[in-house]
């Protein structure tokens, strides 16, 4: 009978534990109203939560949906290995589906060989959504990462195109979730939407989760781009007169190499880093995504066109 | 994020606040200045808000401009939707639901009351009450929300003068109580604040001698936070409606063969090992084997925990079905008289069949008769035989199977549906148990 949580006597949970009662609620709405879901796992802190929140939400069954990665092939190495292990140690199936099959299939075509990938991360997605008959993905998204996320529903409507209409969306009241849809139609379930990257880094504390390494302080080769570290890799490289320096980075999100920045930081431990998110005084997507600088409305652009 | 001495060194649990006015009112000005107040806003979010202010010919950062959230309301520059930011300070995190104050938004300011403990009524201390005010507070009295805050913003253009911010709150409480607000379980309070100007919003305003309440976020931090149901938890009735059950008998552990969990979130009340509990709707009794949160059992679940129930006997039971303790079990109810929003741009149709959800039961449902609408702005009730989009109005419902629904004001959880289109899937409709 061990129990951590402070709510045994005073009526109020404390606010991790009411996110994370509130996760494993929209979890198990998902289990309860799609017939085919599946939970989007690419190995970073945010579906890492998510599949803590599944495991107390399911077991000891089983979870009722596979585990989905999308893969742009310009995944750091200690990323996707973590993926696999990590879904190996649980038991559970994972699919991959990567855009390079896309690519041969034609349905994605790039302007160049090193253009950034991430965008088009949405075709492939679809594709394995049409794939499997997916009713519902499940993601790790949070409405405090960027502005057009933070009218984002926790079960988000997509027409069979993939598309959201961001005038059009169902209204959500109290805990009542509406994830009915059409065949072909799809919701996008997003169970840590009330989080921030403090929640997330806090629950990571206290449930003690493993993350992939990039996530702590490491020596890496980069180059100054304005305010972002420009990481110097294969798919990278540094351009003539570009001046490389090895300093101690760590990643605040991890995503395709091309588009994702790292921090300066000597935070080694998830601690550390706990300390260090508190202080930052720059967004997280703001100090490490190159993708989202273009304008203020690129994210919103994205998700209509069906990206995450 | 918040700054270092935001880091939480005791956890008062998690607040969710509207914020009710039109732009207006300075409704964004005050959400930018507790989102800045608090250090939310990081140096990034600040630039590009300062970039903007310049583009736009203003001489300091609009931070109204922090919660315009999508493109298309960016260029029309009003807020259409309902948005939701966060915020910490060193005892609490916050979520505010920031919703359009317009009448034809009546849907979104329904749609962001009905989670939320507390609602903050904006008033332009030039303008006192209007026919918005009487809506917002009506609107937050028909959705529970059980604190209102009455803000007199702009004092700065009126002088901090007392006898405005008196005159004001005068006339406020003349309605209030016709509306019922003075009801038990409901409260109000005043504060005058500036949020341009940042009077009394984090401390209490050298401006405002003569105010000698707390700052309006020392309201939010002492104000009872999610899943405490304001000195009602420890009598409130125990509903568990039953979201999946767990049966791994395929499981290589030979002691899961006879597993069988009972998967759901605690909606009110409190439930522990050797309670008498009733099975709806089958009527069957059983006593509670195990209460477990994960794989730790725990002494006992509280209100708004997702937990999984143990019980002693065999039963069956599915998605939808609900565990209530044997004492205070509700009645079946196969018609529903109810407040009802309408969502939708397609009006009510008495011809039709819809869905009604009502906590994890979907019934077959048809409208029965339409007793009256309500004038948002005042409250009166008008004859209708059809509702379009923000409509109000009592109305009963007949239902293909019965739900177990307490009234809303007594339970928000368990008096609480929404209407569901069965051709489109679409939400059309929100009600309230009456």
């Amino acid at each position: 009978m061990t129990n951590t949580m402070n709510s045994q006597t005073q009526a109020t949970l404390s606010h991790l534990d009411w996110l994370e009662a509130e996760a494993i609620h929209i979890l198990r709405e998902v289990a309860g109203q799609t017939e085919r879901p599946a939970l989007l796992f690419s190995g970073g802190k945010d579906s890492v939560c998510l599949l803590r929140l599944a495991e107390k939400a399911f077991r000891p069954c089983r979870f009722p949906f596979p585990l989905l990665h999308i893969d742009t092939g310009h995944n750091y190495r200690e990323v996707t290995d973590f993926r696999d292990k990590r879904a190996a140690e649980l038991g559970e199936r994972l699919i991959v589906r990567t855009l390079e099959d896309s690519i041969r299939r034609g349905s994605v075509v790039l302007k160049h060989p090193l253009e950034s990938r991430n965008k088009h991360q949405s075709v492939t997605l679809l594709e394995a959504i049409a794939e499997f008959e997916f009713d519902c993905c499940i993601g790790g998204a949070r409405r405090d990462e960027e502005k057009a996320r933070a009218k984002e529903r926790v079960m988000s409507f997509r027409d069979e195109f993939g598309q959201w209409d961001p005038k059009n969306q169902r209204p959500e009241l109290w805990n009542l979730y509406n994830a009915r849809t059409h065949r072909g139609e799809n919701i996008r379930a997003f169970p840590i939407s009330n989080w921030t990257e403090m929640d997330v880094w806090q629950y990571i504390e206290r449930e003690k989760l493993e993350l992939p390494s990039i996530y702590f302080a490491h020596k890496r080769p980069v180059v100054r781009k304005g305010d972002l570290l420009q990481p110097v890799t294969e798919l990278t490289p540094a351009k003539q007169g570009d001046v490389i320096e090895e300093i101690m980075v760590r990643f605040r999100t991890v995503g395709d190499i091309t588009c994702t920045a790292p921090v300066e930081s000597h935070a080694a431990s998830v601690e550390q880093i706990v300390i260090e998110t508190a202080t930052s005084t720059i967004t997280e997507r703001g100090a490490t995504r190159l993708d989202d600088q273009t304008s203020e409305a690129s994210m919103e652009q994205r998700k209509k066109e069906g990206y995450f | 994020m918040s700054a270092i001495e935001h880091l939480p060194n005791q956890d008062n649990g998690l607040l969710r606040f509207m914020t009710c006015g039109s732009v207006d009112d300075g409704k964004s000005t005050l959400i930018g200045r507790l989102l800045y107040d608090t250090k939310t806003i990081l140096a990034d979010a600040l630039s590009a808000i300062e970039k903007t202010s310049r583009k736009r010919g203003l001489a300091a950062p609009d931070l109204a401009l922090l919660t315009d959230g999508l493109q298309a309301e960016r260029e029309q520059g009003i807020t259409i939707d309902v948005a939701y930011r966060y915020f910490s300070t060193a005892t609490r995190k916050y979520i505010i639901a920031d919703a359009p104050g317009h009448e034809q938004y009546t849907r979104n300011m329904v749609t962001a009351a009905s989670t939320t403990n507390l609602a903050i009524i904006m008033i332009d201390a030039r303008k006192g009450v209007l026919a918005q005010t009487r809506r917002h507070s009506y609107i937050a009295h028909l959705v529970g929300v059980p604190h209102l805050v009455v803000a007199v913003n702009k004092m700065d253009l009126v002088d901090y003068d007392e006898s405005v911010f008196e005159r004001i709150r005068a006339e406020y409480l003349a309605f209030a109580d016709k509306m019922g607000l003075s009801a038990k379980g409901f409260e109000v309070r005043f504060i005058p604040i500036s949020a341009l100007a940042g009077d009394n919003i984090v401390s209490r305003s050298e401006a405002t001698p003569w105010y000698t309440g707390p700052s309006l976020l020392e309201i939010l931090e002492s104000a009872p936070p999610a899943g405490q149901h304001k000195d009602k938890a420890a009598s409130e009735a125990f509903r568990f409606p039953v979201q999946y059950v767990c049966r791994p008998q395929a499981s290589d552990d030979p002691a899961l063969h006879d597993y069988r969990g009972f998967m759901g979130r605690i909606e009110s009340g409190s439930v522990k090992a050797g309670d008498a509990v009733t099975l709806l709707p089958s009527g069957r009794t059983s006593r509670i084997k195990a209460v477990h949160l994960g794989d730790a059992a725990i002494a006992h679940g509280v209100s708004e925990q997702s937990v999984t129930l143990l019980l002693e006997d065999e039963i069956d039971i599915s998605r939808g079905d609900m565990i209530v303790k044997t004492a205070e079990a509700p009645e079946p109810r196969k018609a529903l008289r109810a407040m009802l929003c309408w969502l939708s741009e397609t009006p009510l149709s008495p011809a039709r069949t819809y869905l009604i959800r009502h906590t994890t039961r979907t019934v077959k449902a048809k409208l029965a008769s339409i007793a009256y609408k309500v004038d948002v702005n005042s409250q009166e009730h008008i004859d209708a035989v059809q509702l379009a989009m923000n409509d109000i109005a009592e109305v009963d419902w007949k239902l293909a199977q019965p739900v177990f629904a307490d009234s809303y004001a007594e339970n928000r959880a368990t008096g609480a549906f929404i209407v569901i289109d069965e051709a489109t899937n679409n939400t059309v409709g929100a009600g309230m148990v009456l």
